[in-house]
Parts: C-alpha cells; sequence; structure tokens
C-alpha cells in the first residue's frame, strides 16, 4: 500500500473520535487513538502496509487496518486475474477511496491463483475487515524466502508508530 | 500522478512513495512544511485533530476526525465551518474603480447594485481565464473581492499593472490586501439559523451574493451570502484577533451539529455542485465560455466589450467555443484529472479535469472538457482509467441540487 502518511488519521474507524467529533468537544485520547489500529500476530507486513498470511501452499494479501485506517472510505477496488503474476515490491492492483488513489503492492511474487470478487461489489469490506473478508489476493508463492524479508507484527507495529509520529 | 485534486501534493507523492526511497522525500517535505504560512486558527485546527497539509503556502486542514464521506454529508444535513482564511480579499476603492475592474472582469460591475456581488473571471488577452473570483460592490466607490490562495501573487501582480496603467492616465482606484482579517465560511442549511445568534441584522432580507458590513459576535465583519459548496451560507470576512472566537461561537451556537469541514470535503461538495476549481477546471488557456460560465458573461459587457480578450470570448459566445466542460457519471474507479474521454468508437474526444466518488450520490462523478457536439446531456462515453475504458455519461450539472437563498 503505498501511502503517504499525511496526518495522523484515524477518522471513521474509530468510534471513540466520531462520538467526540459529533459532541464538538476536542477530545483528549484522539492524538493516542492511532495505536488503536489492529496488527495481527501470525501474518507478515511490508513497509507499504499490506499483509500477507502464508499458511499451506498458498498466501493470502491484503492491506493492513492502519492502511485502511488512512485511506478512509474504500469505493473501488482494482484486483488482477486468477493466473496473472505478482513480483515483490511491485504493485498488483490499487485502492480507491473518497480522498486517494492508492496502489497495492505485492509482499511476495508468484502466481495469483484466487482473487476476492466480493470486493468488486463491496469494496467497504476493506474498511470493516481489513485482515479476513477483505482479503484481495491469493497467491502461490514462487520464492518463499522472501517472506523472510517483511516485518513481523511487534516490528510493523513499531514502523507504524514511527511513521506516524514523523508526520 | 493520477489525482489532482486539492491533495494533489499529497497524491503526487503517495504515487512516487511505491518505487522512491521514502525517507529521502519524507525529509524533503518536512523541511518545507516550516515555510508554510499559518491562519489564526491553526491551533483551533489541530485541537480538534485537523489533519494538516500544505495547501498553496498554507497549512491548512485536509480533513478532521470525521471521513471525508461524513464530513460531506454532514454540511448538506447541518452544517460546515470552513477555514479560508488562505484565500485573498482585496478592497479596490476609488471613484474609478468599477470602469477599473470591468477592463480585468466579464462580469457587468456597473450593473451591480450595491450590496450585492457576483461570481466572475479574471481574463488575460487571449480570453482565459487568470483566476475566479467573488466580487461585491460595497458602494459605486468600493469593491470588495475574493481571489484564490493559489493565484495571489499573480492575481495581484495583474491587478497592479494595470493599476499603474489606470492611474497615471488620470483614473481613482487605490487597493487594500486585507492580510488583516481571516476569512470564514459557513455552509449548510444551519448557517443561516446559526449565524441569526450571532448578529441583530435580519439574515432573511440578506440573498444569495449579497453583501453586508455588519457586526457579527460583536465586531465588524464583511458577510457575503455565497460559498463553494452549492449550500445557502455565508462567506465572513473577520478581524483576524476575533475570528478564533467567532469560529468557537458558531461552533458552540450549531450544539456541535455545523462541524469544522477540511479541504477534502471542501473538495467533494463543490464537485457536487458543478463548481470549478481554479487550475484543475479552469486554467489560463480556458476561457469562460469553454467553461460553461457564459452566464458571467454581463449583458452590457456582450455588447460593449472592453474586457481583457472580449474579442475571442464574445466570438466564443456567437459561434460556439470548440470545446466545452461537461459533468460525466462513470462505471468503475472515479475517474481522477488526466484521464482520457473516448467516444463510443474509443476516439479521443477529451480529458477529465477533476472527479471523485460523490458522497451524496454514492456514485462516480467527474468533470472534463470534450469537443462540442459531444457535450450534450445523455452522450455516452468512454473514460480510460489506467489503460482500461469504462462505461460513462454526459450528464447536467450540478450533480447535486444547490440550495442558494435566492431574492424571490
Amino acid at each position: 500500500m503505498a501511502l503517504r502518511m499525511w496526518a495522523s488519521s484515524t477518522a471513521n474507524a474509530l468510534k471513540i473520535s466520531t462520538a467526540a467529533s459529533k459532541s464538538g468537544l476536542v477530545s483528549p485520547a484522539f492524538s493516542l487513538s492511532r495505536c488503536f489500529s489492529t496488527v495481527l500476530e501470525g501474518f507478515k507486513y511490508a513497509n507499504s502496509h499490506e499483509w500477507v498470511k502464508h499458511d499451506g501452499p498458498v498466501a493470502t494479501i491484503g492491506i493492513t487496518d492502519h492502511a485502511q485506517d488512512h485511506l478512509g472510505e474504500v469505493v473501488f477496488v482494482e484486483l488482477p486475474e486468477a493466473g496473472k503474476p505478482v513480483t515483490q515490491g511491485d504493485s498488483f492492483g490499487s485502492v480507491e477511496s473518497v480522498k486517494a488513489t492508492s496502489d497495492v503492492n505485492s509482499p511476495i511474487s508468484g502466481e495469483v491463483v484466487e482473487v476476492n470478487t466480493k470486493l468488486s461489489e463491496t469494496p467497504g469490506l476493506i474498511n470493516t475487515s481489513p485482515y479476513e473478508d477483505g482479503w484481495m489476493i491469493k497467491v502461490k508463492p514462487s520464492n518463499p524466502s522472501e517472506l523472510e524479508s517483511l516485518m513481523g507484527a511487534k516490528e510493523y507495529t513499531k514502523f507504524c508508530e514511527e511513521e506516524d509520529a514523523s508526520h | 500522478m493520477r489525482g489532482k485534486g486539492l491533495w494533489q501534493l499529497g497524491q503526487s507523492i503517495t504515487r512516487r512513495l511505491a518505487h522512491v526511497d521514502k525517507r529521502a522525500i519524507s525529509r524533503r517535505c518536512f523541511a518545507s512544511e516550516s515555510d508554510l504560512k499559518k491562519t489564526v486558527l491553526y491551533d483551533l485546527h489541530v485541537a480538534n485533530g485537523g489533519k494538516m497539509v500544505p495547501f498553496a503556502g498554507w497549512s491548512m486542514p485536509i480533513q478532521y476526525k470525521d471521513s471525508i464521506m461524513d464530513s460531506t454529508l454532514n454540511c448538506r444535513e447541518n452544517g460546515s465551518l470552513f477555514d479560508v482564511s488562505h484565500m485573498c480579499g482585496l478592497s479596490l476603492k476609488g471613484k474609478d474603480c468599477i470602469p477599473f475592474l470591468e477592463k480585468l472582469v466579464i462580469a457587468d460591475v456597473a450593473g451591480l447594485a450595491p450590496g450585492t456581488g457576483t461570481l466572475t473571471i479574471f481574463t488575460n488577452e487571449k480570453g482565459g481565464a487568470i483566476d475566479d473570483s467573488v466580487i461585491a460592490k460595497v458602494t459605486n466607490e468600493h469593491i470588495y473581492l475574493v481571489v484564490n490562495a493559489g493565484c495571489r501573487d499573480k492575481d495581484l501582480a495583474h491587478i497592479e499593472e494595470h493599476m499603474k496603467s489606470f492611474t497615471s492616465k488620470g483614473g481613482d482606484v487605490s487597493w487594500h490586501i486585507h492580510d488583516e482579517r481571516s476569512l470564514l465560511a459557513l455552509q449548510g442549511p444551519l448557517a443561516g439559523p446559526v449565524l441569526q445568534h450571532l448578529t441583530n441584522e435580519d439574515l432573511s432580507k440578506i440573498y444569495f451574493n449579497d453583501f453586508r458590513m455588519l457586526d457579527i459576535n460583536g465586531v465588524p465583519c464583511y458577510l457575503t451570502r455565497t460559498g463553494y459548496t452549492g449550500e445557502d451560507g455565508f462567506e465572513i470576512s473577520v478581524p483576524s484577533e476575533n475570528a478564533v472566537d467567532l469560529a468557537k461561537a458558531i461552533l458552540e451556537k450549531s450544539e456541535g451539529k455545523v462541524r469544522l469541514t477540511g479541504l477534502g470535503a471542501r473538495d467533494s461538495l463543490r464537485l457536487e455542485a458543478g463548481l470549478c476549481l481554479y487550475g484543475n477546471d479552469m486554467e489560463q488557456h480556458i476561457t469562460p465560455i469553454e467553461a460553461g460560465l457564459t452566464w458571467a458573461v454581463g449583458k452590457r459587457r456582450r455588447v460593449e466589450g472592453g474586457f481583457l480578450g472580449a474579442e475571442v470570448i464574445l466570438k466564443q459566445i456567437e459561434q460556439g467555443p470548440s470545446i466545452r466542460r461537461v459533468g460525466l457519471f462513470s462505471a468503475g474507479p472515479p475517474a481522477r484529472g488526466h484521464s482520457e474521454i473516448q467516444d463510443e468508437n474509443g476516439q479521443n474526444i477529451g480529458e477529465i479535469t477533476s472527479g471523485g466518488f460523490s458522497p451524496c450520490l454514492k456514485k462516480n462523478i467527474a468533470m472534463g472538457y470534450v469537443k462540442s457536439g459531444s457535450h450534450k446531456a445523455g452522450t455516452k462515453v468512454k473514460i480510460v482509467v489506467r489503460g482500461k475504458s469504462y462505461d460513462g455519461s454526459v450528464t447536467k450539472m450540478p450533480f447535486v441540487p444547490n440550495k442558494y437563498y435566492k431574492r424571490p
């Protein structure tokens, strides 16, 4: 997810900030809320904010909670067709929000074996369920050792915090 | 760069970050952020969770805690308060200020009643648009106008150059740039009721495009019943030392219904209202006629001319322009600036100038320029986004009906 983290956006997904803004009050919790994005154990993460879950012969790929949070409501998802090759670090599709268009990069190389067709009808699944219903593609990895180069949950959490802090 | 909306800088970097050294770009932006100008409401924005981005040399909120979607909807349902202090307020004074301004803009300024105004265009010698501006006739010897932040330097240089030549021939005109004032835009159905709490003047007697000097929240303000969202609303020029208090008073009187709203939702709102964003939908080489603003050329001006580029513009009114700005609906991903527009046979007929997903209509809307002949509502087109073509159709604008408080 080639996202520029302009601002410490947490926005819509977080009930706490939405409730506070409705009352028109300044929420002191807001500055902390950026830490609330979920990062799951057992997944691997790319510094462009995609996750990959590799168990068995096929790896599932999507964008992280942190990424969807910064993007805002996803209104369109462009995905490759099954059978297409993907390359680590290269764009395989894109996500459109009200705010912007962002490329989605593949965290690993391989061949696309399945795409999440539900996203064409319900792109918002990426916001509501980034790690489950909002998965994007399944890939048969061509070089499983690439997974080693990716971040673990702890490392990625720290990466997000640092990235937010520098903006 | 794909998108070229208000946050174009952000997007361009978004795009580039995919392949380039992230740290290097971050550093470069970071260094320049300290050079950005801040409005007097900066701290209020930050305290309310505003995400500040560089815009036309200013650090401005692109959104607050609400998503752009929610923010856009809330403006149409309740109301929005925008800090538009980055825009440049200007007074032209002197007994010849009207003939002077008429040399530079297409509006019938002389024909405006005192206390009323209009949207107009500053043109160049070729009839192209230098900027769009809302002007108001305060009196016959005082015009108040507001120009875009991004055009400030070039507009002021342009006005100054012509003013020098005008005054050297004995014309009486001078200017004052209102850097001592801040500008707030209060928009949406609650704009009137909320503002009425803060002034003794009867706002129901002030109609769309009217201008008044009056006390608001106890301080002398310039009030124009205008805006750039398609909603009823006001732009309030307030002495900068009173701007934060006024903003807080407006938010408080609305009981939280009117919310601070950023540039992101402002762009969605103006797009839904079918209004041009200067720099995207209108540029130096585009005439007001091509941009669909023929209505803004005053009737008297069509006969008399007398403004820069009048020959080109009057000829286009007579013969019709070769390209026209149109509204479009499209399938697939939202069309953004520079997407190609093709006819049904795949022939190029034009280009998108801005577009996005409409929060109110829940579908893709865009505007762009097409060859005359392909501009009629209902014309089927193809819009090319990232190499794929998607079905689209020309449609009338505004996309969302406007709700101006017009004089009966």
